[in-house]
């Protein structure tokens, strides 16, 4: 391995940018591809695949040997708003493999007692997100029902690309929501982007219920999301 | 990095400081495993001239082994491909008890 390609991949891990690391087996030829970089062929397709579903593994193409070892940052979800569905979600999204952090600035929702060893901090999101910025491989949910806390992360999160970003609310909720983002000059096809109502439609009667669809959704975007072709 | 200790990095970052402090370094990678394995593909095992080692490609059945090919392919420069599994007698050896079969890869730093 070339020590500059070391260098480099381990570069882009520690800024959070996905990144494969391409090895030719026969010879050792090797190359470090940023998500997005443009890869021809059916070569191509297999690093596009790999940077979907984050599994490493070798490919043959064309009567080549070629491993793929892909470096996704790890997944995170930023919850705003330490409610009943927070809990619930908290819980099964660490299961499966994300880090969660509760913001809510309210301090009678975000108490140690109801998120016993989750991250949680009981802060603006404004004075929060500064410090921890997001990024396209975190997702948003704002689940307080409440403007003055939920609308700026969710500006943020559109701003930073994050491959997930839903708010609760009906539709006409989120019609008034809309029209506040839309005044703070983002865009409308960054505003179509919110999931929302929350969550993939399965009929959920209660905030656990909720919280199933919400993650599933979070899933699907995970696994299903655009690739990046503008990364820097 | 100054002051992180090696036992907070991953492999790759352990490789990067060893290669900075001018050790000679390998980088051993699971490429491709099948039934039981321990460990997924990608996961690295780097090591040293001297035999220092950080991170794992397997649940330490054939770290020994690959500690020594390693150190030959510093020695080399040549990348190799190793097999290990259960398939014949010297697996108590060198074998993944689990019955699994992994496939590393062993290349030199620079």
């Amino acid at each position: 391995m070339d020590p500059h390609l070391l260098r480099k991949l381990n570069r882009e891990r520690r800024a959070r940018r996905a990144v494969l690391h391409l090895t030719e087996l026969e010879g050792g030829r090797d190359r470090v591809i940023r998500e997005g970089d443009p890869v021809a062929g059916a070569l191509g397709e297999a690093v596009a695949a790999a940077f979907r579903s984050g599994k490493s593994g070798v490919a043959e193409v064309e009567g080549r040997s070629f491993f793929l070892n892909i470096h996704l940052p790890p997944p995170k979800i930023v919850i705003i708003g330490a409610v009943h569905i927070s809990q619930t979600l908290a819980g099964m999204a660490e299961s499966t493999g994300f880090a969660v952090t509760i913001v809510d600035p309210r301090s009678a929702f975000a108490t140690a007692e109801r998120f016993s060893g989750v991250d949680l901090v009981a802060e603006w999101p404004e004075d929060v997100l500064k410090l921890r910025p997001l990024d396209s491989y975190t997702a948003l949910v704002a689940v307080t029902h409440d403007p003055k806390i939920d609308d700026h992360p969710l500006a943020e999160a559109l701003r930073a690309g994050c491959f997930y970003v839903g708010a609760l609310g009906s539709r006409k909720t989120h019609a008034r929501r809309v029209e506040r983002l839309t005044a703070l000059g983002i865009d409308a096809a960054d505003i179509a982007r919110i999931s929302a109502p929350i969550g993939l439609d399965i009929g959920a009667a209660n905030p656990p219920e909720i919280a199933v669809a919400i993650l599933a959704d979070i899933i699907r975007s995970l696994r299903r999301r655009p690739l990046r072709e503008d990364a820097p | 990095m100054e002051g992180i200790a090696d036992d907070d990095l991953d492999p790759l970052s352990i490789a990067e400081r060893w290669m900075d402090d001018g050790r000679m370094v390998a980088i051993a990678t699971v490429v491709d495993t099948w039934g039981s394995a321990p460990r997924p593909a990608g996961s690295h095992l780097v090591v040293d001239e001297n035999g220092n080692f950080h991170g794992s490609v397997s649940g330490g059945c054939v770290e020994g082994a690959v500690i020594g090919e390693a150190m030959e392919v510093i020695g080399t420069g040549e990348p190799r491909m190793l097999d290990f599994g259960v398939v014949d007698e010297t697996a108590w050896r060198v074998g993944l008890s689990c019955g699994g079969r992994i496939r590393v890869y062993v290349e030199r730093l620079g």
